[in-house]
């Protein structure tokens, strides 16, 4: 039994070992990107809108609202990031029931970079919307006492981001290769009928957390900017 | 008994202790809040669309305690630095 796709080498190349998780991405990444060229190629405007584009039309409007929602802003500037990340996710996830292919979200280490691409959004998204100053001075209130406990805070949700991604996809076929060995008859397509489920749905969790901590890091912003001219017309 | 005995006994005992006992307060802390989410979209059917994403986004939250324990069980289980120490 393999704990994480990492320990699966498939083939070298050079000096370099191919793993499971890494041939896995690439091949999510191409299914992405091929699907929504080929997609994107008939693009139409008319009424008479193809499969394909129906669906990525739905998929983008989806969350454009979801983002709408929760920031209260514009939605344009995050769709990029959130939606790549949402896109990424759910295709490995739903992919993991196709025999043989091994989610490469279910290894720590691409949970990790997807969270620490997070990571380093909430900050890039925060300076671009009110500049390096304010978001700095966003950590210093309500009072620089508190700043270890925001720091901490932040790296904190960052390790439960990866952990949650991990520990969820992971346990979802370890739990497969478990109940195979007991019950092999019905109960593992069950649990993998609920394991695309708890897929789906981590990855929306994903998303909306990255899109909750971002709209964090911009909201306070303007809250700040918003008491200074306050304090400043009283 | 020896130390690798030892240890690989306390790490499988512990880890499920952990295991069972970390997943008890997620577990109830997430049944309250499905509960009083259910009762909220019976009152008012039409936030059910809010309601929905922040209950999703606070069971995440309540889950991260959970995931952590798993995590420690994980270490336990799979990458126990005694056990490495004692291997050696």
């Amino acid at each position: 039994m393999t704990l994480s796709p990492d320990d699966v080498a498939l083939f070298s190349l050079g000096p370099w070992t191919v793993t499971a998780t890494l041939a896995y991405s690439w091949l999510v990444m191409t299914l992405l990107v091929v699907g929504s060229a080929l997609v994107t190629r008939g693009l139409t405007a008319g009424g008479d809108l193809g499969r394909g584009q129906n669906v990525l039309e739905a998929l983008v409007a989806f969350l454009l609202e979801q983002i709408r929602d929760i920031t209260n802003q514009d939605p344009e500037p995050y769709l990029p990031f959130v939606g790549t990340l949402f896109l990424f996710i759910v295709t490995s996830n739903v992919l993991a029931i196709v025999p043989g292919f091994e989610p490469p979200t279910g290894s720590l280490t691409t949970a990790a970079a997807l969270a620490l691409c997070v990571f380093v959004a909430v900050p890039a998204f925060g300076i671009r919307k009110l500049g390096v100053r304010a978001y700095l001075g966003n950590y210093l209130r309500p009072s620089p006492f508190l700043l270890p406990f925001t720091i901490i805070g932040e790296l904190s949700r960052t390790l439960a981001l990866a952990v949650r991604l991990f520990g969820n996809i992971m346990s979802g076929s370890v739990i497969a290769v478990i109940l195979l060995s007991v019950a092999p008859l019905l109960f593992p397509v069950v649990m993998q009928a609920f394991g695309l489920l708890i897929g789906v749905i981590q990855a929306y969790i994903f998303a909306i957390l990255a899109i909750v901590y971002i709209a964090s890091g911009t909201e306070a912003q303007e809250r700040t900017a918003r008491t200074r001219t306050e304090e400043a017309g009283t | 008994m020896s130390d690798l005995g030892l240890i690989g006994m306390a790490s499988i005992i512990v880890a499920g202790l952990t295991i069972a006992i970390g997943s008890v307060g997620p577990a109830l802390g997430q049944g309250r809040a499905l509960a009083q989410a259910l009762q909220a979209i019976a009152q008012q059917p039409d936030e059910a669309n809010t309601i929905t994403r922040t209950l999703f986004v606070g069971l995440a939250m309540v889950e991260s305690t959970a995931i952590y324990c798993f995590v420690v069980t994980l270490i336990l289980i799979f990458a126990n630095p005694f056990w490495a120490a004692v291997q050696s």
